[in-house]
């Protein structure tokens, strides 16, 4: 009697133990991080109503959700324009064609201004374009100054000098250089796009550089002897050995280089007129209707949405590529 | 003997630089080793064991002297000089498979594919890792790894093994199971071997001959002690054989009494460490060695 009546007791405090740990954990998961948007969105409502802008009362989350909603009806109606502009063309090439068969049909671009989220794109592509140049450049340059200490020498002081410089210093250098250099009849890309990807790629070189330098620098120096031992030509040792043993390195690099690229980009887009999402917000504030400065801030949640997305993809790409499955944390 | 040595070491000496000048770490180092002979070099860290390996390896450049292979001067790391590193040194993104197909395939390029599947799982059987072929060197324990090392090296074909410390890192009982292994191997393949070690018992059992090394700086061999012991050897026979027992003694005099290093240890520490020692029985033989030195 006495073991019956203990035993499910103690089930039960090993479960109310459990359901305590579980709480623990779906609080932390869930509820604290409600809980932090909730308290910082009430102080925001809080400061906006007490700050008076020459474009009217600093809005609130309240007025950046209507805004966010009317970019979206924005977009749409665009692009019903858009759908029935092509309709448009099409049925009066239809006629033409039926009335003169030798009729060549032609079809127009819709030109009406771009909208929120097509700026959105042109960010995206921009910054990824920016991104990948940095990329080819920076991992194969650091890995040549991993491997030798004389080109890290030579290249370290160069690194150190332009790291830290900020992309609104090279956009007007880079701008004039596009211009002198790239001149076409048919341009594939626009100039404000090329300098925007160009600033990009320069501010976002440097992190890649010096992970990727520092993670070949430091592989494990009996590797490097079995490496010897195989007598791995050069090629063969950086491909079987080198590379795959500073993955994880060269991938903390690229996460910290898409980071940077992501915020120069928003800067190098303001100044270089590209349509993304850093002239949206130079737009807006331009324009100066008393919905712009919620507008504006319905660009900055977004940007910072998607540059967080960005750094969640890499991390997964990084999980699936490096071998060593410890080194990432956050 | 007239018989033409297999790995001759003549005269060989290192010297390191530093910024006082160079450090001579190695001097006059002369042996010869004949084929399929099993060698052990023993001695107190940082007498010089591991650059005479790395030396006879090709890591290390002689400043003095010379390395003879099959009378080919030695000067630069090659599959036929295979090494088995002390910390296993797999690439830790590869597959124990691919681990030793990478080796296999860049030593043997006249392989067919199905050549060196062959020979990539003849090894890997010789070591006992065919059930964890597919398995990355982080999925399996220390002394499994160090199997890999081994089937790595001997799949490189080499002339002459040679192994750092390649137990050093393992618990007592994994040892004495990887070394009836390399035994088996050894009797089976006839490798010769060079295999540095801290271990007495380990070079008694194992070697044909155990070169005992001086101190540094400007360490050379001291003694060499031929291991005149029938093969196939078995620890727990030879555990009461008054030759064994002859031998080890003959290592321990050389290591304790002629070579004994002199370590600045304080009296407090000192009395811990022999209190701790004699919890522990003779089995451990690292510790039982030390009791025999104090």
């Amino acid at each position: 009697m006495f073991k019956s009546a203990t035993l499910p007791t103690m089930i039960g405090n090993v479960k109310t133990g459990i359901d305590k740990n579980r709480f623990a954990k779906f609080a932390a998961g869930l509820i604290l991080p409600i809980l932090g948007v909730i308290v910082f969105l009430l102080a925001w409502n809080l400061a906006a109503k007490n700050i008076d802008t020459s474009l009217g009362q600093f809005p609130g989350p309240a007025q950046v959700y209507e805004q966010a909603g009317s970019l979206y009806n924005e977009h749409v109606a665009q692009q019903e324009k858009a759908d029935a502009f092509y309709e448009r063309q099409e049925q009066r090439n239809a006629a033409r064609l039926a009335q003169d068969p030798t009729y060549e049909p032609k079809i127009r671009a819709f030109t009406g201004a771009p909208t929120f989220f097509e700026q959105i794109w042109t960010s995206l592509y921009t910054v990824m374009v920016g991104f990948v140049i940095a990329s080819i450049i920076a991992v194969p340059l650091g890995i040549v100054c991993g491997l030798s200490k004389s080109a890290y020498s030579a290249a370290n002081p160069l690194i150190q000098l332009f790291k830290p410089v900020s992309p609104l210093a090279w956009l007007p250098l880079v701008t004039m250089v596009v211009s002198a250099l790239y001149v076409s009849d048919d341009p594939m890309f626009s100039k404000s796009f090329v300098t925007s990807a160009v600033t990009v790629a320069l501010c976002c070189l440097w992190p890649t550089l010096i992970n990727t330098a520092v993670g070949v620098s430091s592989i494990d120096s009996d590797l490097i002897n079995v490496s010897k031992v195989l007598r791995l030509n050069a090629i063969t040792h950086v491909i079987k050995i080198v590379l795959p043993s500073s993955i994880p390195m060269i991938f903390t690099g690229l996460r910290l280089s898409l980071g940077i690229g992501w915020m120069v980009l928003i800067a190098a887009e303001m100044l270089a007129q590209n349509p993304g999402l850093g002239k949206f917000v130079w737009d807006e504030f331009q324009n100066g209707s008393s919905e712009s400065l919620a507008r504006i801030m319905v660009a900055v949640i977004t940007i910072g949405l998607i540059g967080f997305v960005l750094d969640r993809i890499m991390l997964q790409i990084q999980r699936k590529v490096s071998w060593d499955k410890t080194a990432i944390t956050r | 003997m007239s018989i033409k040595h297999h790995l001759e070491l003549t005269q060989v000496g290192i010297d390191f630089p530093t910024p006082k000048g160079p450090f001579n770490a190695l001097t006059d180092v002369n042996l010869k080793i004949d084929k399929g002979e099993f060698i052990s070099l023993i001695g107190h860290s940082g007498c010089g064991k591991s650059t005479v390996l790395n030396i006879v390896a090709g890591l290390h450049q002689a400043t003095y002297g010379g390395v003879l292979l099959d009378n080919k001067e030695v000067n630069e790391p090659g599959p036929e000089r295979a090494v088995v590193f002390q910390n296993h040194s797999l690439l830790p993104w590869l597959t124990v498979y691919k681990n030793v197909e990478l080796a296999v395939k860049q030593t043997n390029k006249s392989k067919s594919k199905k050549e060196i599947k062959e020979w990539v799982e003849h090894n890997l059987e010789l070591v006992h890792m065919t059930h964890a072929v597919d398995k990355l060197p982080s999925e399996i324990s220390g002394g499994m790894k160090q199997r890999v090392g081994i089937a790595r090296a001997l799949s490189m074909e080499p002339k002459i093994l040679l192994m750092d410390e390649p137990f050093g890192a393992l618990d007592a009982l994994t040892r004495a199971h990887l070394q009836d292994s390399l035994m088996e191997i050894h009797a089976e393949l006839g490798n010769s071997v060079i295999m540095i070690t801290h271990d007495v018992d380990e070079a008694v059992l194992l070697s044909d001959r155990i070169v005992m090394m001086t101190n540094g700086p400007s360490a050379t061999i001291g003694e060499i002690l031929k291991v005149d012991l029938d093969r196939p050897r078995d620890r727990i026979a030879l555990a009461d054989n008054p030759q064994y027992n002859h031998y080890r003694h003959e290592v321990l005099r050389f290591l304790y009494e002629k070579q004994r290093k002199i370590e600045p240890v304080s009296p407090k520490k000192a009395e811990k460490k022999q209190s701790t020692k004699q919890e522990n029985t003779t089995q451990d033989t690292k510790k039982g060695n030390n009791i025999n030195a104090a």
